[in-house]
């Protein structure tokens, strides 16, 4: 690989980082606000699916983009409440639940998603952020979608405010302890339903900018797996949305390793480098599991990590 | 779980356990709630349709002649129905010692492309095919067991959860599957849709009996049988389901947790891959794409509808697997999309979950004491 390759496939995972990481990142604030109440919804790979394909369709008809993006959200918040409703009653297991969504999420998506295949919708507008750059590869690479920025902001305002706020404490004492968040009279039901329809909304916009952005078209395979790996990212970031930006930048770039080896001629064993998520998933899985910090950032109420 | 606290539950005296015996709300329960979900999931399916402007009426009609009316449809049901046993069997063993293991998909691909790539240099050997049938049926076994083990080792050794790997080794089965198709095994002959070389017509797996039906569905039913043996019946599934109930009690009896676990994932990963053996050596004749043909997910919900047990796996996935053979007839005659069979799943899945909420609360049924099960 020459020198100029090397640059190419650089800039491009670079590029690459920023666009294929936002829908990572929203879905992994969503789960990371739905963690943090104790509950674990592994269902968002569904909204992500169907929140695509909803921003899809609404961006079709009615020839707004943003549009798209908020009736995403809206089809995520449906699909998430309606996970916290269901996970509120006794006896219910959650993480078969979240299966259960997933392939509704999917089912809805590729059912209602069938007409839409072919037309070509109106997509978000990115914002051209290397006007400083003559190079042309660094202006592709830095063609910013606004909802990246927007993601970034979100992780800021999460961050701050789990922290600092009234909200962000009830939420994190009812995913540390239910029992004392039911003694300081708290509605542990309410809490976690609205943080599970929270996230599910967050999972929705991912979606949207799945298919009005990057890769910006419709299509049944849209997500393979992307809003799983988001939850394995958020046990990764540690609940801590500021972790959870850096965390989907690096899954953003092995996502993005398979297109820019494809786009210098290297085809060999491409499947290989398109798995590079899933690989970079399960290693950092293995690597991050028993560590010590991170059973102790965990929500204690957390099915998952007992 | 669920954040609701059960009652405490005490040790039954011998009035109890007596009363136990007795056909109560413990042996009811178990086959009204499910077929109650069943039923609740058609009432919600049928809102659904009305709300497109559908007939559910001809809907389920459509389903019934497409599923079971005829020989001709059931046989195509039972076709389905095999694979559906055996990643059924797949999901359930697993949770029995309370895994969540969803790797059965990349199982069955990898094992069903072995059974393909094994079996030519055989036969180039010399051997003869009823010897390479059952060769390429163990090293599909013994890739799925290895597959799947991993899942089980990793939770194991590491404490990764089993859910999240298993799911992202799917997909990494089916990288490399795709990658060995297109690349080193790839018959030069397969232009548009890469495949491995066609197994001949003596390395095919017959139907039964004039049938159209192969064998992998009386093999499902035997190892379904045998599993079922295994799992009540031997200090094996004794041993697992303890592990299953409560993981430090069963720790704290000195019972090998960690060998307990693996087994069951080897025994899942066994299965799937003898479903990916018969759907190339029955059905494709050849590894490619098909193989991925979303069984191993399909195998969770029989799973879950069979309550994890064994036996009840097969009409479990006969059921289902009749839903999948007239989703072809449906899509036809009502001009629905093939995602119609996937949301009706789905929603079958959901209710089922949710009808997990009412046992020990039949408001119809009397319950004793500590007989609260959760």
């Amino acid at each position: 690989m020459s020198l100029v390759d090397f640059l190419i496939v650089f800039y491009a995972m670079i590029g690459g980082a920023i666009r294929v990481s936002t829908p990572f990142l929203f879905v992994a604030l969503g789960e990371c606000l739905t963690e943090k109440s104790g509950r674990i919804n592994l269902g968002l790979e569904g909204n992500l699916i169907f929140g695509a394909m909803v921003a899809y369709a609404v961006s079709y008809t009615s020839g707004s983009p943003w549009l798209g993006v908020l009736a995403a959200g809206g089809a995520g918040l449906a699909l998430g409440a309606a996970h916290g409703w269901i996970c509120k009653l006794p006896k219910v297991n959650d993480i078969a639940v979240g299966l259960a969504f997933m392939s509704l999420g999917t089912g809805l998506a590729f059912f209602f998603g069938k007409p839409y295949i072919q037309p070509s919708a109106p997509r978000l507008s990115s914002l051209p952020m290397g006007g400083w750059s003559g190079n042309p590869q660094v202006q592709q690479a830095l063609q910013v979608n606004p909802l990246f920025f927007v993601g970034i902001g979100l992780a800021v305002v999460l961050w701050w405010a789990l922290r600092n706020t009234r909200a962000g404490l009830t939420l994190r004492m009812v995913g540390d302890s239910a029992a004392s968040a039911r003694a300081m009279g708290l509605n542990i039901d309410l809490v976690r339903l609205l943080a599970t329809a929270a996230g599910g909304f967050l999972a929705g916009v991912g979606g949207a900018f799945l298919s009005l952005s990057y890769p910006g078209s419709w299509n049944e395979g849209l997500s393979s797996g992307q809003g799983l790996m988001a939850v394995a990212l958020v046990i990764f970031a540690r609940w801590n949305p500021l972790r959870c930006v850096l965390a989907a930048l690096l899954f953003g770039a092995a996502g993005a390793l398979g297109p820019s080896l494809q786009a210098v001629g290297l085809n060999w064993g491409y499947h290989f480098f398109n798995a590079a998520p899933y690989i970079l998933t399960l290693g950092i899985m293995v690597a991050s599991a028993r560590s010590k910090s991170a059973a102790q950032e965990a929500p204690r109420e957390l099915a998952i990590m007992k | 779980m669920s954040s609701a606290s059960s009652p405490e539950t005490t040790p039954p005296g011998i009035v109890t356990r007596l009363q136990e015996r007795l056909p109560e709300a413990r042996l009811i329960e178990p086959l009204i709630i499910p077929l109650g979900a069943l039923l609740a999931s058609a009432v919600i399916f049928s809102v659904f349709l009305l709300a497109l402007g559908k007939n559910p009426v001809t809907f389920f009609s459509l389903i019934w002649t497409g599923g079971f009316s005829s020989w001709f449809s059931v046989q195509n049901a039972l076709q389905r129905a095999a694979p559906l046993i055996l990643t059924g069997l797949a999901f359930a063993i697993p949770a029995r010692i309370g895994l969540t293991l969803l790797g059965a998909e990349g199982a069955l691909v990898l094992g069903g492309l072995t059974a393909a790539v094994v079996a030519l240099p055989l036969q180039a050997a010399g051997l003869p095919a009823l010897l390479i049938l059952p060769l390429m049926a163990l090293t599909a076994m013994a890739v799925g067991a290895v597959w799947m083990g991993l899942a089980g080792w990793l939770k194991h050794a590491r404490g990764v959860n089993e859910t999240i790997s298993s799911l992202l080794l799917t997909y990494i089965a089916i990288a490399i599957a795709s990658f060995l198709i297109e690349g080193p095994f790839r018959d030069p002959g397969s232009a548009n849709k890469p495949s491995t070389q066609p197994l001949g017509f003596d390395l095919r797996v017959s139907e039964m009996f004039g049938t159209s039906v192969h064998w992998g569905l009386a093999a499902g039913l035997v190892l379904a049988v045998l599993l079922w043996l295994v799992m009540t019946r031997s200090s094996f599934g004794f041993a697992a389901r303890i592990a299953g109930g409560n993981l430090r009690a069963a720790q704290g009896q000195g019972l090998p947790v960690g060998r307990l676990m693996l087994a069951c994932c080897a025994i899942a990963g066994g299965c799937a891959g003898l479903a990916g053996f018969f759907e190339v050596a029955a059905i494709h004749g050849q590894a490619n794409a098909s193989l991925a043909a979303g069984y191993g997910f399909a195998g969770i919900l029989v799973a879950f509808l069979a309550r994890q047990n064994p036996l009840v796996v097969v009409p479990v996935a006969v059921l289902i697997g009749a839903l999948d053979a007239s989703g072809g007839l449906v899509q036809r005659r009502m001009e629905m999309p093939d995602a119609t069979m996937l949301v009706l799943q789905a929603v079958i899945f959901l209710t089922l979950l949710v009808s997990d909420t009412f046992y020990g609360r039949l408001p119809f049924l009397t319950y004793q004491r500590g007989e609260d099960r959760s």
